[in-house]
């Protein structure tokens, strides 16, 4: 942070620092992704809807009403509609996004390793508890590649459950690897509260971190970063 | 990694690559009122594709234990119109046409002669529930064959007592769980549950599982493919 204090102070007046973060493949993903995760969990809630319970139908016990007007495709077959020809849309973004980071070798930029470890620590306290803000050298600090790496980890885990929704009999030993299909549609379910969390949290860290760091979402750069790049 | 540049550079630099993003715009088309069901419809389509491909004729569905089984006053009674249709269970016959060499009306102990096969299976309702269920009959396979079918035709259709329908292609028309089910739980079907016949098709959505069956044809054209898909579901529903 001192570092980046003294770069800044010592720039030419006309020039401003800049740091490319996200390349086109990344923010080409993240935007048709939320769009893709935002109808993924609309038509959910409208396919929920027709059956919101998990467990016996004699006799039903309902855990939630989920109120229309926040579902998506008007009833189960448009809600089935959406989610069947979204859920290609989601798929193929996701295998785009981590084909891209493999072999370009950008996943270093997010993936979560060994050596983030103890950095998380220091990051929670200065989050939460008002602690200093720890020296970050690299776009992601390690609490955020955490959770970048949960969220892809959420990602493949809510198609491979929904796979076993879709699929119970051709993938019959991944439905009862869930505990039946009623326990793939509860891991279904609980994936997508899971998403959503992070999603809420992502939001509020995109409003505290202000408009140049979502600006870099959708060219790329960020200006003045807030960080000290290598 | 960091870099210098002045104000006026930086502006044509994001520009440039925000360009970069117009592709994403095209998600765009699905908020086209005229263009979204078109689109919608694509996609399940692929959907169903992907289904048809991954539908494999020797892979059985799960079959459980009799004690797996639910009781049979749990077994949802699920319809669309009315609980009983009025069958006169006495002069019932199935229709038989279409690509066969032996059309007619068939009796229901003629379809009893064909070998039973008993098995418990679960029933997966479109909505989301699922039971496990106690079924016997006999193979459609079987029965295909008896009325001398043209299994190289596309499809099965099927008519109900209550004006339901419903088709299935011919891959899962012949695959062996696939019955023409006259008993539940060892005894004859209730009313209720679609006496005197039924379709019993675990590799299949509930909704495929007509009951009442009152007509039966082969065919490659579908004038109609189903009660519900009809309506905007799913025509192949594989499970």
């Amino acid at each position: 942070m001192r570092e980046a204090v003294l770069e800044i102070e010592s720039r030419d007046a006309e020039e401003i620092p800049a740091v490319y973060e996200h390349p086109w493949a990344v923010r080409f993903c993240h935007w048709v992704n939320a769009v893709a995760l935002l109808v993924m969990v609309g038509s959910g809630l409208q396919i929920f809807r027709a059956f919101p319970s998990f467990g016996a139908k004699i006799p039903q016990k309902d855990l939630l009403h989920w109120p229309k007007a926040f579902a998506l495709g008007g009833w189960l077959a448009g809600g089935l509609e959406w989610h069947l020809t979204f859920a290609w849309i989601y798929v193929a973004t996701g295998l785009f996004y981590v084909g891209y980071q493999m072999f370009s070798g950008n996943y270093r930029q997010v993936v979560f390793g060994p050596r983030d470890i103890p950095g998380v620590w220091p990051m929670v306290r200065h989050y939460f508890l008002f602690g200093p803000r720890p020296l970050q050298r690299e776009v992601y600090n390690p609490l955020q590649k955490l959770a970048y790496t949960s969220a892809i980890g959420l990602g493949i885990f809510s198609v491979v459950t929904g796979i076993a929704v879709w699929k119970p009999v051709q993938f019959s030993w991944l439905t009862a690897l869930m505990g039946g299909f009623q326990g793939a549609r509860i891991l279904h379910f609980a994936v997508m509260w899971a998403i959503l969390f992070f999603v809420l949290g992502h939001l509020v860290m995109v409003v505290l971190h202000g408009w140049n760091n979502f600006l870099s979402m959708l060219t790329g750069w960020k200006k003045d970063p807030d960080y000290a790049p290598r | 990694m960091e870099f210098r540049t002045d104000d006026s550079k930086f502006k044509r630099m994001n520009r440039r690559e925000l360009l970069k993003l117009t592709p994403a715009l095209a998600l765009g088309v699905f908020a086209i009122p005229k263009l979204q069901t078109p689109l919608l419809k694509a996609g399940q389509g692929l959907s169903d594709w992907a289904s048809a491909k991954l539908f494999r004729e020797g892979h059985l569905a799960p079959e459980f234990a009799d004690s797996e089984v639910v009781p049979f006053e749990k077994f949802p009674i699920n319809d669309y119109d009315v609980d009983d249709p009025g069958v006169d269970l006495d002069s019932w016959t199935l229709s038989v046409s279409g690509a066969v060499q032996k059309p007619g009306d068939y009796k229901l102990e003629q379809v009893q002669a064909l070998p039973r096969k008993r098995q418990n299976t679960r029933h997966v309702c479109v909505e989301g529930w699922d039971v496990i269920g106690s079924f016997a009959g006999a193979r459609l396979s079987d029965f295909l064959q008896a009325v001398g079918a043209d299994t190289s035709a596309r499809f099965v259709y099927v008519e109900c007592a209550d004006d339901y329908y419903e088709s299935l292609d011919m891959a899962t028309a012949l695959h062996p769980q696939t019955l023409l089910c006259y008993e539940m739980y060892d005894r004859p079907l209730t009313r209720e549950h679609g006496a005197p016949l039924r379709l019993t098709i675990p590799t299949k959505i509930g909704y495929k599982q007509a009951k009442y069956l009152t007509d039966l044809k082969v065919t490659n054209v579908l004038e109609k493919v189903g009660y519900w898909e009809d309506q905007g579901y799913s025509s192949f529903y594989g499970l």
